[in-house]
């Protein structure tokens, strides 16, 4: 066997640790009841307050940079030529 | 066997429809009869300004929502972008011009059980490009509304055209993939993670646009396809005394071997019950597309001399204020927002040929706009 005794130890802890948390999956609840989600409903919460906005902040990005995608904003085409 | 009718057509569609829908629906619908919430109806008028690198790009947008029934809402969107376009590929090789894009949206939100279903088409229309976008969003609330799990497909077909150039006529096709999970952490905190794909088929350069080979202007080469992937990790969270502070990263790479990070920190804050304020900093970092070159040394089959695949970092510094105007509780809510960023670009491989330097330059992005609810 020339397994390495590091990461050995590495992969059963992982195991261990897995298995800890794939048991907890059963009992777990929510854990913030709808009552305590007052501060979240708050406007100044919202990841995205206008949608317009949002839209056009992302096309002058997307014109400029070589990055786009996962903003969670939704465009259109663009003529970025 | 006999043409069958359009309605009967419809029936059978729908029949099947509902039949492989329905156990995914129980499915995701889980234990839970709550209705998900559709989106508030609210209109916003906005005037936008870029104005930076001899580029101004102005003009107005429109958005209207409208909740017709229990479970449907409709929206409508109109852009508009003249621009006057005098930036730095355009006087080194070309003569400033001036045009319009015009960007008409319409989209439909469903609410059945705990999903948000939502259509959207798009029609951007501008002289020598074409743009038409239709996209599915599937949005479920799920674990006691603590967790929030969205998908959506976007499919994408445009229109390369060359002014002056009848001839030149060619096409772009796009798929986006997207999945997103929205988690509920504590009473004051929520996180978010984005992942989307994106693969693009056609014409995905300028044909305007020169690169160079040992010093001398020929037409870019681009390769005809590109897929890339990005993920994006935000956390928002609730600092109490009515402030708040929010923290994103986003990762992306393709498979023209740009790299990009971007990160953005920000701070929200109410002053007294009429005024919010948002202030921003975004810092964007990207490594150049493989066969990107300020001025390249051989013949190779792909060659760009596109800055947005160059080489470069910005730093951006914004802030918004919103005013409550008017509020009637119940009935509606107006206000009035502005909107400002300074984005600073430092290019590292894209020389300034006027002067020889690396290029650099400062953008200004105002934006000034109403909103309403109600």
């Amino acid at each position: 066997m020339n397994t390495h005794p590091v990461r050995s130890a590495a992969m059963t802890a992982a195991v261990l640790i897995g298995c800890m948390l794939l048991g907890g999956c059963a009992r777990l609840q929510p854990w913030v009841k709808p009552y305590e989600r007052e501060k979240l409903a708050d406007p100044i919460m919202q990841f995205s307050r206008d949608s317009l906005v949002e839209k056009h902040r992302e096309h002058v990005r997307v014109v400029r940079e070589g990055a786009r995608g996962a903003t969670g904003v939704q465009g259109g085409g663009c003529g970025c030529n | 066997m006999a043409a069958t009718s359009p309605i009967e057509l419809w029936r059978h569609s729908r029949r099947a429809l509902g039949a492989l829908l329905a156990p995914l629906a129980g499915l995701l619908a889980g234990h839970s009869a709550r209705a998900v919430d559709l989106p508030e109806d609210r209109a916003e008028a906005l005037v936008h300004v870029y104005q930076g690198g001899g580029v101004t790009a102005s003009g107005p947008a429109l958005l209207v929502r409208k909740n017709i029934a229990d479970r449907v809402s409709l929206t409508g969107s109109y852009y508009l972008d003249a621009v006057s376009n005098a930036s730095i590929d355009v006087v080194t090789t070309a003569s400033p011009f001036r045009e319009r894009r015009h960007e008409f949206g319409a989209g439909l939100d469903y609410a059945v059980r705990d999903s948000l279903i939502t259509l959207g088409v798009s029609k951007s229309d501008e002289p020598d490009y074409k743009s038409d976008t239709a996209s599915i969003d599937v949005s479920q609330e799920t674990f006691g509304g603590m967790t929030t799990v969205a998908l959506g497909f976007s499919r994408g077909a445009d229109k390369v055209l060359k002014h002056g150039d009848p001839s030149f006529n060619d096409t772009v096709k796009r798929w986006q993939y997207r999945l997103g999970v929205t988690q509920i952490l504590t009473p004051s905190w929520l996180a978010s993670a984005n992942f989307e794909a994106i693969s693009e088929d056609g014409f995905l350069g300028s044909p305007y646009r020169a690169a160079r080979v040992f010093g001398a202007a020929v037409p870019e080469r681009n390769p005809r396809t590109r897929s890339s992937r990005a993920l994006k990790l935000r956390v928002k969270g609730d600092l109490g005394a009515r402030n708040a502070m929010h923290a994103e990263y986003r990762y992306f790479w393709d498979t023209w071997a740009v790299k990009a990070h971007t990160a953005e920190a920000g701070y929200s804050r109410y002053f007294g019950d009429l005024w919010l304020a948002d202030a921003f900093v975004r810092y964007y970092s990207q490594k150049h597309a493989l066969f990107y070159s300020d001025n390249a040394p051989a013949e190779t089959l792909y060659v760009s001399r596109n800055r947005q695949l160059s080489t470069f970092d910005s730093l951006g510094l914004g802030a918004k204020l919103s005013y409550t105007w008017k509020r009637v509780p119940g009935q509606y809510e107006l206000k009035a927002n502005g909107a400002y960023e300074l984005v600073r670009f430092n290019f590292k491989d894209f020389t300034d040929i006027r002067t020889g330097s690396p290029y650099s330059f400062q953008a200004n992005v105002l934006q000034l706009y109403v909103s309403a609810t109600f």
